[in-house]
């Protein structure tokens, strides 16, 4: 008798470790960014074998024969030159106290977009240009920029034109902070939202090249290697903060503040995702 | 004679059915009542929020319901109330729903 009870016992605990060590494994085969990074990359360029990886940065301008030859002409006036114009003298420009966003940043904030976002592993967050452009601001004495249009769009479009061509090359360290943080960004990424019931993937993952209306939908690979944009749509240019915080409100989700945490997590997933492909911001989108 | 009396009989019947339903109607919606549907509306979409999950259309419903009631009309702005805490609680089981279907969408 005692033996059988023994013999369930030992059963039992087998089972238990088998199911730990089957969750421990499947947590461990969701957290490799690596290979989620290939399957990503894998994932569009199977569904889009004429399209080549470098290309999907022109977002829907990839997608499309017609769309490609559009933007090719609109690119010798293109419509963002007002506002890196803008953005190279604001980039420019000394502080009240005689110092300059050069002072900020890496190799004097030239060509580094590519490295945006990284993860602070003093605070244990994730910073994107945008927080990083407004830091600046703060601790030289200035007013921060909104986040979502005018002279942030502006300084974000000069410093993306300084990377043009550069690969993405976001790290996550060895922290396991940076990894929730990426996690994040990815289940906020594929989380369905707002009364219409849309993920992010809904429409750039499942439905990229397809129309909304007249609007051909980008892909997901890419999409922040053209930011920031001008939008024919909105009229003007726009952040990743304004584009995050409008898809939100296209799929009836109250948008949260811009650079939340969410937002920021949702930056880092994505531009991992797209490492190796170039920076080609500032774009033009319909 | 008799018909006319029967016919008579009825259309007084009805007309009082139908004062009674009118004054009912009527009646149907106080302050009060709004003041109730509005606070049930109001904390689920207060839930749906700490879900980081509200909807445009729930905060639509609340400014709308808040309007008709500052206009006297309770009986929408009751209705109004009513259909915002429906929509908050359907974005309450959305995020609830959610919480693991995520991984479904994944790419891997």
């Amino acid at each position: 008798m005692r033996a059988t009870i023994r013999l369930a016992a030992t059963g039992v605990t087998l089972a238990m470790l088998l199911l730990g060590a089957a969750r421990a494994s499947h947590a461990a085969d969701s957290l490799n960014p690596p290979a989620d990074a290939k399957a990503f990359q894998k994932f569009f360029t199977d569904k889009f074998p004429k399209v080549k990886l470098e290309d999907f940065v022109n977002g829907p301008y990839s997608m499309d024969e017609g769309l490609y030859k559009q933007w090719k002409e609109k690119e010798e006036f293109p419509p963002y030159e007002f506002a890196l114009d803008a953005g190279r003298d604001l980039f420019a420009k000394p502080f009240k106290n005689g110092k300059s966003f050069a002072d900020c940043f890496p190799n004097k904030g030239i060509g580094i977009r590519q490295n945006y976002p990284y993860f602070d592993e003093k605070r244990g967050k994730v910073i994107t240009l945008e927080v990083a452009i407004n830091e600046c601001l703060e601790s030289n004495g200035e007013k921060p920029f909104s986040y979502t249009k005018d002279d942030m769009a502006s300084v974000t479009a000069y410093m993306a034109f300084t990377s043009r061509g550069k690969p993405f090359d976001i790290k996550i360290p060895n922290d396991p902070r940076a990894l929730a943080a990426y996690e994040n960004g990815k289940k906020y990424f594929y989380t369905r939202r707002g009364q219409l019931n849309f993920s992010c993937a809904t429409c750039h993952v499942q439905s990229p090249g397809d129309h909304i209306r007249a609007e051909v939908l980008a892909p997901a690979l890419g999409i922040l290697n053209a930011m920031p944009i001008y939008r024919s749509e909105w009229g003007g240019m726009g952040t990743i903060s304004r584009r995050f915080t409008s898809c939100n409100s296209q799929v009836r989700a109250v948008p949260l503040k811009p650079q939340d945490d969410e937002y920021r997590d949702l930056e880092y997933y994505l531009s991992y995702v797209s490492n190796g492909l170039p920076i080609s911001g500032p774009g033009a989108r319909p | 004679m008799r018909n006319s009396v029967i016919r008579i009989s009825v259309f007084c019947a009805m007309s009082v059915l139908l004062a009674s339903g009118a004054i009912s109607a009527w009646a149907a919606s106080t302050e009060a009542d709004y003041k109730a549907a509005y606070s049930a509306a109001e904390t689920a979409n207060n839930e749906a929020g700490k879900l980081r999950n509200q909807w445009t259309t729930t905060v639509s419903a609340l400014k709308d319901a808040k309007k008709a009631a500052e206009g006297g009309d309770f009986d929408k702005a009751v209705a109004l109330s009513k259909h915002a805490e429906a929509l908050a609680k359907a974005s309450i089981f959305q995020s609830t729903e959610q919480k693991d279907a995520w991984k479904a969408m994944e790419i891997k």
